[in-house]
């Protein structure tokens, strides 16, 4: 069967001046060489620290920024050829959720338009049809349908989130690009919109992209997990297995990292040395090398390519798949 | 001089409030007492708007208007730091009690280097020499990890990464040697490698220097692995308080229970739904009669909208604020998945 969405070896260089009478051309390699599938109705967790390419990767996908290189299948067209109303068309199918429901909401419209507005747009609703699938969808995500009438900061964050999910699935997409969905939001709300996008999910049978640094909320909701590392993918696999089974260091290590409810647990932390490096001139070979623990003279001079089976791949010298 | 069984900071019935023209008074804490224990640490734990940090706030005297302290005491060795004139308070403030937070780019100065702002510090405080406090800012900076301090010295803070940072702010934090150290959400803004190694320099440093260290944070996890004791605060007040292990093991008061099911653990994707909280904090200008939590509690009886629960003990020393502590929780909360509607 061939997946939703299907990205091969996207690219994206920012431009970078680095001083005044630098004439040098440099760049940010914010994503450097990545390649995903997402099949319908399945999570693909995305995770890793900030500034390692996971948000410009959405954005590569929902095609709000122009790769550098790479090719884009969605839903068997090729994303990056299209333009005009096709694209318009296909963007209908490919919606996103951001992390600040603030910050990604008008102020000054009232919900019930921030919801409408792509019907309108798309043709899809006018008038007393429009007001009918805006208050189920409303009710769908959980608010009550007075909220029609009301301004983004009259709610609360978790509500406020809701009303995103709300906008993006008026457009009935089949891929949500969720990019830290509920990094802002206190634990239990947080928990309660985890449920309600597993259950869209189950009901509706979206697909979702779901970025976060948050590697307790990632396994919980997705099927498999990439994990991240300046512009590049160091290790996927199917969500059970990864958490069991890790096998690149830097996975093993951003695992031991996370603080786990339960105190006196035993468990070995492995605290990295040093810091993520700059995206502009990564280290030579393998990035992670010069906070790894295993590093091996091959590691300085080699980049090693994800391999492995489906269903487990890693980008390392020292611990294939 | 105090005695060696006597708390080092001993908070009692602390009270502060915004108050909100016309006549409105949000009491952000609201008689919430507890100790910390020379060199030990305690975690603060609560939610976004829970008090927590105008807690820590106020035992430094650092609320500003609209907010004020209006009731209790912050007994700090022996001390009532209520009741220092504004010069005492400035003289212990970052000597013998420091603070760092959550944003360390928002605390430091952009215009000066990191020498500068430590060897400020050390100055103001033990009146050394320029050349004196300069060597003293490269040792501290030595002393929390920052690889080639002498040279670090000299930049300026946006030449540091986040956690290089945190670093610098701990540094200068400890230049005077607290005695007690408040950290406000110190790993929040940091990625979760980074966040274990200040952890790891915090816990090291507390040993190496005797310091007690006041944790407030919204991360359980963080409460968990690095604390002695916790308090969790809801909507003002202290709601359960006790030994870590204990509180984890056995918590009492369905808030803290709904808290601890609602984060999702590694490793343990059993269950497909993670269990959550219905509903919202409650507005501190209309809190609901009776217990706060009331209105999100799936075991709240009629008594729980007229008893206002104390913060007793239930096991020991294991306090919480419930007439209902302990008692068994549904299989599955009301509401489930929904959140209240605004």
């Amino acid at each position: 069967m061939t997946p939703l969405l299907d990205a091969r070896d996207l690219r994206k260089y920012f431009p970078v001046r680095t001083g005044l009478f630098d004439r040098r051309r440099r760049f940010v390699r914010a994503v450097d060489g990545v390649s995903v599938t997402i099949a319908a109705g399945e999570t693909l967790g995305v995770v890793g620290e900030s500034g390692c390419g996971k948000s410009t990767l959405g954005r590569l996908l929902l095609r709000l920024l122009e790769p550098t290189a790479g090719e884009i299948q969605f839903a068997g067209a090729d994303l990056l050829r299209m333009g005009g109303e096709d694209l318009r068309r296909q963007r209908r199918q490919l919606q996103v959720i951001f992390q600040d429901p603030f910050g990604s909401l008008n102020p000054r419209l009232r919900v019930g338009e921030i919801v409408g507005e792509g019907l309108e747009i798309h043709g899809l609703a006018r008038g007393n049809a429009k007001r009918a699938r805006v208050a189920a969808l409303l009710e769908r995500v959980g608010l009550r349908a007075d909220a029609v009438e009301r301004f983004p900061h009259e709610f609360s964050g978790g509500q406020r989130q809701r009303i995103g999910i709300a906008r993006a699935l008026a457009l009935e997409p089949h891929l949500i690009v969720a990019d830290e969905p509920v990094s802002a939001l206190d634990v239990s709300i947080q928990a309660q919109i985890v449920n309600l996008l597993q259950d869209l999910q189950e009901e509706l049978g979206l697909a979702y992209l779901f970025i976060a640094h948050d590697l307790r909320v990632v396994e919980h909701i997705s099927h498999r997990v990439a994990i991240m590392y300046v512009g590049k993918i160091v290790e996927l696999a199917d969500a059970v297995e990864l958490y069991r089974n890790p096998r690149h260091p830097y996975t093993r290590a951003l695992l031991s990292a996370v603080p786990e409810p339960e105190p006196g647990a035993k468990r070995e932390r492995i605290v990295l040395a040093g810091d993520v490096p700059s995206p502009i001139e990564p280290p030579a070979g393998c990035a992670f090398h010069p906070r790894c623990a295993y590093a091996i003279a091959r590691c300085r001079e080699e980049e090693p390519r994800l391999l492995g089976p489906t269903g487990h791949e890693v980008a390392c010298h020292v611990f294939p798949a | 001089m105090p005695s060696d069984s006597m708390p080092l900071l001993d908070v009692r019935h602390l009270r502060t409030s915004f108050f909100i023209p016309p006549g409105g008074e949000a009491r952000a804490v609201d008689d919430v007492s507890f100790t910390v224990e020379a060199g030990r640490t305690l975690g603060l734990v609560g939610e976004s708007g829970c008090g927590k940090t105008m807690t820590a706030l106020s035992i430094l005297r650092l609320v500003s208007p609209p907010g004020r302290i209006v009731d209790g005491e912050v007994i700090f060795d022996g001390r009532d730091l209520l009741r220092l004139t504004e010069a005492q308070m400035r003289a212990l403030r970052g000597n013998e009690i420091a603070m760092i937070f959550q944003e360390p780019m928002s605390s430091l100065n952009p215009l000066f280097t990191v020498g500068d702002q430590i060897a400020e510090a050390v100055r103001l405080h033990e009146g050394l020499g320029r050349q004196a406090a300069r060597a003293r800012a490269i040792e501290m900076l030595r002393l929390v990890e920052i690889p080639e301090a002498d040279r670090r010295v000299d930049d300026y803070p946006h030449q540091l990464s986040g956690g290089m940072r945190q670093r610098v702010m701990i540094a200068i934090a400890l230049s005077c040697r607290p005695r007690l150290l408040i950290a406000d959400e110190p790993t929040t803004a940091l990625d979760v490698t980074i966040q274990a190694q200040i952890l790891d320099l915090l816990q090291s440093l507390r040993q190496r220097f005797d310091m007690a260290l006041l944790l407030v944070t919204h991360d359980l996890g963080i409460v968990a692995e690095r604390t002695d004791e916790v308090a969790v605060m809801y909507a003002g007040r202290i709601v359960e308080r006790g030994r870590v292990a204990e509180v984890f093991a056995h918590p009492l008061h369905p808030y803290t229970r709904g808290l601890i099911a609602s984060v999702p653990k590694i490793g343990a994707r059993k269950q497909r739904r993670l269990a959550t909280i219905p509903g919202v904090v409650p507005d501190l200008l209309h809190l609901p009669s009776g217990c706060r939590f009331r209105d999100r509690c799936a075991i709240a009886v009629a008594a729980c909208s007229t008893t206002d629960p104390p913060l007793e003990p239930h096991r020991g020393e294991h306090l919480a604020a419930c007439i209902r502590a302990g008692e068994p929780l549904p299989a599955r909360g009301p509401a489930e998945g929904r959140g209240a509607p605004p």
